[in-house]
């Protein structure tokens, strides 16, 4: 029987990885995101895992790399700065296919920045952040319940597809406390993992690496991520709409902002103007089509993000110039005000 | 008559022409330790780590399962492996630019949490793969390409001794200097490859074999000579020895 407990956003996503199978958390403390490893210090060794506290959030990554290379649902979080310093190790689990679950609890940026929630760091989630040609599964909860539910779905994803997921989270989605549905009695079922390394007993040996210094291995490597990549593109698109069937005006946001927005369209509708949500979940891959279609439709979209504009050129990108996109948006730790996305979405309505 | 082998590839060994330099002693700290670990009868549960600098093909040469580890991070990807699979044996096999160098806290702290790891270190003096620049632990007035006019410890600082430095870690159970420039050196390197793996295989927790190799190419000096040079010059800075040995026999 699944039961409701009230839960802290970081709290939910910890237990959701335990509830999905995870029994190894490396990791190295930061704020807005310490209630994680300040919860699985204590909640794996209970569940018969290993917490270690890495020296830096360079190890930590590492040691998810080796972790998972043995064929582990191993985890590690973060929040920017720390994210920042995990590209090289991000990398290098993109290169050698290694599924394993990430988050990234955002903070104002760049450089140290401050501790307030922010969504400054989309454009190293979904373009890079580390070197060469690579993409994550990158799912963006609004809920502490989905928190939960995203660390399940992050390794069930990473598994499928052998790729490392990150749920791209904010400070206030971290620390806010919310009714969550504890999903005890799901059940984990990890693919087989031939490829891992357990020792060679009865097989051939198995080498992880990124490494070929012939002249095709690198480009066949790319070949095959960039194959599974347009694979994940076809497959896993998520995206949630609120009232979006008759409106004339659409809001884009995602994570927390997405709340903001969902509150102003509620009143507005009330009003009796046309007026919806659109909310990505996975900003990789982004719903760029339905995007599409639904600017085909609209007389403008208004991109509500935390940051100085940054999810906004997948936007426009996505309409490609069916319909304007206007930004509000707010960088370094700012929080968007009601009543001014009310007022920005009024003004687009005209 | 009847003939008897005394000498053979280890069956861990892939068949494989390697890709070192001739005369470089990589070849030879990769045999010993595939030797140790046929003795020891663990190839099937044998775990490496391969460095990045010139050992990064040690995967296509070990007949184990092998992980890459991105520069100076393998003792982090050890450690990972390590603590899934507590009842294998997990090798990190790293140079002095990757151990000493860009991955010392990785280094120190895998050390200081007595990881039950092995971690073999191959201690040239360069950085070999990348052209022979200056590595934490060139000598001091080594001519480097990145000291040209020889390493100045007033700008440079001197030599890590890192089998010393490693030793001062309460997790550490073992740790050691040998070299694999003469024959007496292989086969001490040998006896501490097996009891490094051996203190392993038993959960004692970490051990450290520094090994003293050449890099006759960078060294800009024949086989002969630069093994000459570990044997007269390396080893007055490096001192051979064990430095910690919490199980003598």
């Amino acid at each position: 029987m699944s039961k409701r407990m009230l839960m802290k956003g970081n709290i939910a996503l910890a237990e959701g990885a335990v509830i999905a199978g995870c029994r190894y958390y490396f990791g190295y403390p930061i704020t807005p995101q310490n209630e994680i490893p300040e919860y699985m210090a204590s909640r794996l060794p209970e569940a018969g895992g290993v917490f270690v506290q890495a020296e830096s959030e360079v190890a930590s990554v590492n040691m998810v790399l080796g972790a998972a290379s043995a064929g582990a649902r191993a985890m590690t979080t973060t929040s920017s700065p720390g994210f920042s310093l995990m590209q090289e190790g991000v990398s290098y689990l993109a290169a050698c296919h290694l599924p394993c679950l990430m988050a990234n609890v955002q903070r104002g940026g760049p450089g140290l920045g401050n501790i307030a929630a922010s969504q400054a760091d989309y454009f190293q989630a979904v373009k890079g952040g580390g070197h060469g040609d690579y993409h994550l599964i990158v799912l963006a909860p609004n809920s502490p319940q989905e928190m939960m539910d995203f660390a399940i779905l992050g390794y069930e994803l990473a598994d499928t597809y052998r790729i490392p997921s990150l749920i791209l989270s904010d400070g206030v989605i971290g620390l806010m406390m919310e009714s969550v549905t504890v999903r005890d009695d799901y059940v984990p079922k990890p693919p087989a993992k031939p490829w891992a390394l357990t020792g060679c007993k009865g097989r051939e040996k198995n080498v992880i690496r990124s490494l070929w210094l012939d002249e095709d291995g690198v480009i066949i490597n790319n070949n095959k991520l960039q194959a599974k990549y347009r694979e994940i593109e076809k497959n896993e698109i998520r995206y949630e709409e609120y009232m979006t069937e008759d409106a004339d005006v659409i809001a884009v946001a995602y994570g927390m902002p997405s709340r903001i927005a969902r509150t102003v369209v509620e009143s507005m509708r009330v009003e009796g103007l046309k007026v919806g949500v659109f909310r990505p979940i996975t900003l990789y891959p982004f719903p760029y089509q339905r995007l599409a279609d639904l600017a085909s439709r609209v007389k403008s979209m208004l991109v509500v993000e935390m940051s100085a504009g940054q999810m906004v050129e997948d936007v426009r990108l996505a309409v490609n110039g069916k319909a304007p996109v206007e930004l509000y948006g707010t960088p370094g730790g700012a929080f968007p005000e009601e009543a001014e996305v009310y007022r920005r979405l009024k003004s687009l309505l005209k | 008559m009847e003939q008897t082998i005394i000498y053979e590839r280890p069956s861990s060994m892939v068949d494989l022409r390697l890709n070192y330099c001739p005369g470089c002693g990589h070849g030879t700290a990769h045999r010993l330790i595939c030797e140790a670990v046929d003795e020891l009868d663990v190839r099937e549960r044998t775990i490496a780590v391969a460095p990045v600098g010139c050992a990064v093909n040690a995967y296509d040469y070990f007949d184990f399962d092998v992980c890459e580890a991105a520069h100076g991070r393998a003792a982090a990807v050890a450690t990972g492996i390590k603590r899934v699979l507590p009842d294998r044996l997990v090798i990190s096999y790293q140079g002095d630019g990757d151990l000493a160098s860009i991955g010392m806290a990785e280094t120190i702290h895998a050390a200081n949490r007595g990881e039950n790891i092995t971690v073999i270190f191959i201690n040239n003096a360069n950085y070999g793969m990348t052209g022979g620049q200056m590595a934490p632990t060139s000598l001091v007035g080594q001519i480097t390409t990145t000291t040209p006019g020889g390493r100045n410890p007033s700008t440079e600082g001197y030599p890590i001794k890192m089998a010393e430095l490693i030793a001062t870690f309460p997790g550490v159970k073992y740790a050691v200097r040998t070299t694999v420039a003469d024959v007496r050196g292989v086969r001490e390197t040998k006896k501490a490859i097996r009891k490094a793996f051996e203190l392993q295989l038993d959960g004692k927790g970490y051990s450290f074999v520094e090994i003293l190799s050449n890099c006759n190419t960078n060294w800009k000096m024949t086989p002969v000579e630069s093994n000459k040079y570990i044997t007269n010059e390396l080893v007055n800075f490096f001192p051979i020895g064990v430095y910690k040995d919490d199980y003598k026999e």
